[in-house]
């Protein structure tokens, strides 16, 4: 019998199992999935949980729910990939052998890489939302919370889901708007990019959202240290901003367990072919999702994509023929912008986000680039969506793993 | 949209925020004449931070601050001291490498 083994049981990981287990030949390969943790969290609900629009029951089930039959579920942590050996150790000493490895162990907030993030203020003044733990303490807090200076930040880039931190914004102007104290919070978005949108397209379009729910942009702000004391942020050049309270993502980096192998980059993130999704580390070993250092966006809809890519490739890789240089960057998503409106963006490696209608030309029903009530209900349906085919590795009808230019004005775009 | 310009005797093209799009048309005095656009007056370590940007940018490498502290070329502090304000969006355009962009 031949052994494949996939590293963490997160949205890629659980998709890989879930397709390799129907195409591979049950009587020649093992399957084996390996995580530490015994939830799966369904990420993008924790944008929803601190302002009591999704519960806590929303957004986790037990993770042995969505593995198949077939596939072998370890509890445990990871040690180490042993990649000269094609072994990997875990934390109480097993050794799995492999014949190929899916490297799935995603990204998780790092702010020990802040200086001062961590502290007596940690999820007291300074929270973060891409956690559990972050986003419902951040919900105890906005429960009793009587206004003043809140800052939404972003330490670095690349983060996990690049407009999460905006569309907090959006939806806090909406929560305080609802709880009728809007004019007691000062909102204020702080980046190390350019501005809240950086893509022509989207910032022609957009921008006049920011100016509507009167949310101020702090640009160009690299993130030296936290000042927990006298509740301001500090950046490289010198520049100052005081909060209230402070809604950070912090650094986004790949496992440890990545560094302990000894590959990975300076946020160890893995080295990955970004068309084929074969690491750059060993020809057995192939990554997806938010472990990899591919130029995509780190969102639940490209390892989506991804996975459908890679699974071929995996049948191609055993069966000795070329891969297949196929993965384009294609990202989707939905971007919730308050009061019952969300957009909805499709672009990949080179196109950027334009308007058009999805996913089919003119009909829609979905409007790329705009705000409507019919995107935000395409959100909420997205849940039901991940938990029920996403995760399963079910296609999900009308949309290409591919991008499609149909239905997209892309006449103008450079 | 794209855009020529011309940096002494040279053509160039450029996005509309006046990034080269190609960086083979690159050449140091185009470099110097984007640096005095800038108000930088460029020195050895200037150069040295151009240089290593131009080389990751044709290895397909994305660009970061961290990444760039890490380099051993310069620290984040001297980085920020070479170029003020927005140092990787300063320093990209004089080496002629596309803005560092996001998603949207």
């Amino acid at each position: 019998m031949k052994e494949l083994l996939i590293l963490g049981a997160g949205t890629s990981g659980t998709m890989m199992a879930n397709h390799l287990r129907k195409t591979l030949p049950k009587k020649e390969w093992n399957l084996t999935i390996v995580d530490q943790e015994e939830i799966h969290y369904y990420q993008p609900g924790f944008l929803f949980l601190p302002f009591d629009l999704y519960k806590s029951k929303d957004v986790k089930k037990k993770i042995d729910k969505f593995i198949p039959k077939g596939v072998n579920l370890i509890n445990e942590k990871i040690e180490r990939i042993d990649k000269d050996n094609d072994t990997v150790i875990l934390k109480n000493n097993t050794s799995l052998k492999y014949d190929i490895l899916i490297i799935a162990t995603g990204t998780d907030i790092s702010p020990q890489e802040i200086e001062g993030m961590l502290g007596d203020h940690w999820h007291q003044t300074v929270f973060d939302f891409y956690t559990f733990e972050g986003a419902r303490n951040l919900r105890n807090k906005l429960r009793k919370w009587e206004g003043g200076k809140l800052v939404v930040h972003i330490s670095e880039m690349p983060i996990k889901c690049p407009v999460a931190p905006l569309e907090f914004t959006f939806l806090a102007d909406s929560y305080f708007i609802n709880k009728g104290m809007r004019d007691k919070v000062d909102i204020t978005f702080v980046t190390p990019m350019s501005g809240a949108f950086t893509k022509p397209k989207a910032t022609e379009a957009l921008d006049y959202l920011l100016e509507q729910k009167h949310i101020k942009v702090v640009p160009d702000f690299n993130i030296e240290s936290v000042d927990g004391e006298h509740q301001k942020i500090i950046d490289y050049g010198g520049e100052e901003v005081d909060y209230d309270l402070l809604v950070t993502v912090p650094t986004n980096m790949g496992d440890e367990m990545i560094e302990r192998s000894g590959f990975g980059d300076e946020l160890n993130f893995v080295p990955t072919d970004k068309a084929t999704l074969q690491t750059t580390v060993k020809d057995n070993i192939f990554a997806i999702g938010d472990a990899t250092n591919i130029p995509a966006s780190k969102a639940g809809s490209v390892a989506h994509f991804e996975a459908e890519i890679l699974t071929d490739n995996i049948m191609r890789y055993i069966a000795g023929k070329e891969l297949k240089k196929e993965y384009d960057g294609h990202a989707n998503c939905f971007i919730e912008t308050g009061h019952g409106k969300a957009l909805l963006i499709d672009f990949n490696y080179s196109q950027e986000p334009v308007k058009g209608t999805f996913p089919f030309p003119v009909v829609g029903p979905l409007s790329l680039l705009k705000e409507t009530h019919m995107n935000h209900m395409g959100k909420l349906a997205f849940r039901w969506i991940y938990w029920n085919m996403l995760i399963k590795g079910k296609h999900i009808p009308f949309v290409s793993a591919t991008m499609d230019t149909a239905g997209k004005q892309l006449e103008e775009s450079i | 949209m794209v855009v020529e310009k011309i940096y002494g005797e040279l053509c160039v093209t450029c996005n509309e925020q006046g990034y080269l799009t190609d960086l083979n048309q690159w050449t140091e005095e185009i470099g110097l004449e984007i640096a005095k656009e800038e108000g930088i007056e460029m020195t050895n370590e200037h150069w040295d931070v151009i240089a290593y940007l131009q080389d990751q940018c044709r290895k397909e490498v994305p660009l970061s601050i961290r990444k760039i502290g890490k380099s051993g070329v310069v620290s984040i502090k001297e980085f920020y001291h070479l170029f003020p304000k927005g140092p990787l969006k300063i320093s990209s355009r004089i080496a002629g490498i596309p803005k560092p962009v996001s998603c949207i």
